[in-house]
């Protein structure tokens, strides 16, 4: 299984990196030879087999809806890159 | 070195218990360490946390620890949110983050009395087996620093090898504990996937991931397990299950275990030396009294590319949020998707852009029944596998790594290769079950790690057979609580 370099750019936008056409190149070898490798799962006969999302069987818990006092709150716009007044502020959206 | 130091955690509070030494006075020798080892790069941030262990010298003063952990240093990967000490996940994308809280895991340490000294290295969010895929710069194995000390949790297993500090946390997703405690020496613990809570963690592979003690001896490991495996109603994913009291166990021994051996994991790419060191330790348990058995784990051989579809996938769903908008790094662009394009080109390093765009293929539309589909269905097999096994032994026996810790450079242009470092140790993350590597001999100086799998949630059992192997072996010169020192 091969990947061409105009698929890994297509994925790259998909992902929202911007890549330099060398990465492009370089991760579509890297990324060929890893898909080749992990082809081995099409010889497992998966038939009738369950998927796993985790490893252990999990039953989460509701909880009652209540409010508490310990969420970080604003502190957490300390960590944006830029503010204005209590809000991130960002790029133009639409132009 | 001040022989202080080569004690192991447990042993560090007993001497604090009797007033032979003081937290404050600890503090004091582990920062000191930290600065005479510093090229070892295995911290990204050194803290001076002086109140906390004032504090604690009081409460000894007074005769009222909080634990048999209170006042003894100890350091977290740096992907452990830590509240007003900045988290960076390795990564450049978050070099500047500071958290406004606490993760679970460190807030539960706290209370325990743990004195956090700093933040250990490790490769970009967890992402690599070497710890050279970390924007702050390769971490050296204290045991030959032209090798690696493994990864990712790379800082912490050499923090702890070079008895910078008296344990740590780590994170595994992968064998991110256990194949860096081997590689340096150390006993490291992947609990049961859901016995420790994840929240306040960056995550990496969310159906994977879980945080671990790595320390210098058995019983270290239990004591830390004890105080991070507490029900968290915050993570969804955590369990409540009974508390896997593990210290308390830790000396019950083997007689009566069942012990498996799975041939395959016996396989070509193993080091003859690794082969017979871990031979050697299943010998040692049937001297001991346990019952030796072989256990087949027929879809062993298909858990790399499982792994590798799975974790890839939910890493690059995962790192979606780092978008240079709310937190973390934003590159100057004129409009938001080169904002976003930008931010996450120059704010991720490669294997994790690598990670992102190998996840995003199997998740694309008209691939994911081919590669992220099956690859869950896989995971089954192999869960079902370790099912089967555990109905007839207790503890199953394997190298913890195919090779003792490489040289720096020798790995880096080759995914795939590096991506075997991880070969014995990953499957366990699938099947979520626990795992701990010991040290269990020697190659040309260089330490061999053993690694028991236990039972999901039975880390007591795993944790008393590891301890029975760590103090059968004694290493020659290596009484347990008196580790080797690291060669400087």
């Amino acid at each position: 299984m091969s990947i061409e370099v105009e698929e890994v750019r297509r994925i790259a936008h998909l992902a929202r990196l911007e890549l330099s056409d060398e990465t492009v190149r370089s991760l579509t070898d890297d990324i060929g030879r890893i898909l080749e490798h992990v082809q081995q799962l099409a010889e497992v006969d998966v038939t009738g087999v369950e998927p796993t999302a985790h490893g252990v069987r999990l039953s989460p818990p509701g909880r009652e809806d209540v409010p508490t006092e310990d969420r970080p709150g604003p502190r957490l716009l300390e960590g944006a890159p830029a503010r204005v007044l209590d809000a991130v502020s960002v790029p133009r959206v639409l132009d | 070195m001040n022989d202080r130091l080569a004690q192991d955690a447990v042993a560090a509070g007993e001497a604090l218990a009797r007033g032979e030494t003081t937290p404050s006075a600890l503090l004091d020798l582990c920062l000191e360490r930290i600065d005479a080892t510093k090229d070892l790069n295995a911290f990204i941030t050194v803290d001076d946390p002086r109140a906390q262990a004032e504090a604690a010298d009081r409460r000894y003063a007074a005769g009222a620890p909080l634990s048999r952990l209170d006042g003894v240093p100890i350091a977290l990967k740096d992907l452990i949110a830590t509240e007003g000490l900045r988290t960076t996940a390795g990564s450049k994308m978050l070099a500047d983050w500071v958290p406004p809280y606490d993760a679970t895991v460190t807030r539960l340490l706290r209370a325990a009395g743990a004195i956090i000294v700093g933040k250990t290295n490790l490769d970009e969010f967890a992402m690599g087996s070497s710890n050279e895929h970390s924007a702050f710069g390769s971490v050296k194995n204290p045991r030959d620093p032209t090798r690696v000390p493994g990864g990712s949790s790379g800082g912490s297993a050499a923090a702890v090898a070079a008895h910078q500090v008296f344990g740590a946390l780590g994170t595994d997703t992968g064998g991110s504990i256990r194949q860096p405690a081997a590689m340096c020496g150390i006993v490291g613990l992947k609990p049961t996937y859901g016995r420790v809570s994840r929240r306040g963690v960056v995550a990496f592979a969310s159906s994977l991931d879980q945080v671990g003690p790595m320390a210098r001896s058995v019983r270290d490991v239990a004591a830390l397990l004890d105080v991070i495996a507490v029900h968290d109603p915050e993570d969804m994913t955590s369990r409540s299950d009974p508390p896997p009291n593990a210290f308390a166990s830790v000396e019950r021994g083997v007689e009566g275990l069942r012990v498996g051996v799975p041939e395959a994991f016996f396989s070509e790419g193993l080091a003859p030396e690794i082969e017979a060191a871990v031979r050697a330790s299943v010998a040692r348990f049937e001297s001991l009294g346990a019952k030796v058995k072989p256990v087949e784990l027929p879809h062993t051989k298909y858990a790399l590319s499982t792994y590798y579809i799975l974790c890839t996938a939910e890493a690059s769903s995962n790192l979606a949020r780092y978008d240079g908008l709310r937190y973390g790094h934003r590159a100057a662009a004129k409009d938001l998707v080169s904002t976003y394009e930008k931010s996450r080109a120059e704010g991720f390093g490669p294997e994790v852009q690598r990670r992102i765009i190998l996840g995003t293929y199997v998740l694309s539309a008209g691939y994911y029944d081919a590669y992220y589909g099956r690859a869950q269905k896989v995971r089954t097999l192999v869960r079902q596998d370790f099912e089967r096994a555990f109905d007839d032994v207790d503890v199953i026996v394997t190298p913890t790594t195919p090779q003792v810790a490489f040289e720096i450079g020798a790995k880096t242009r080759d995914p795939l290769e590096m991506y075997l470092s991880d070969v014995y140790t990953l499957s366990v993350n699938l099947a979520g079950l626990p795992g701990v590597s010991l040290p269990c001999g020697e190659a040309n100086g260089l330490p061999i790690g053993v690694q028991l799998l236990g039972r999901w949630f039975d880390e007591a059992t795993l944790l008393a057979a590891a301890r029975t192997l760590e103090s059968a072996i004694q290493f020659g010169m290596h009484a347990p609580g008196m580790p080797m020192p690291p060669k400087q």
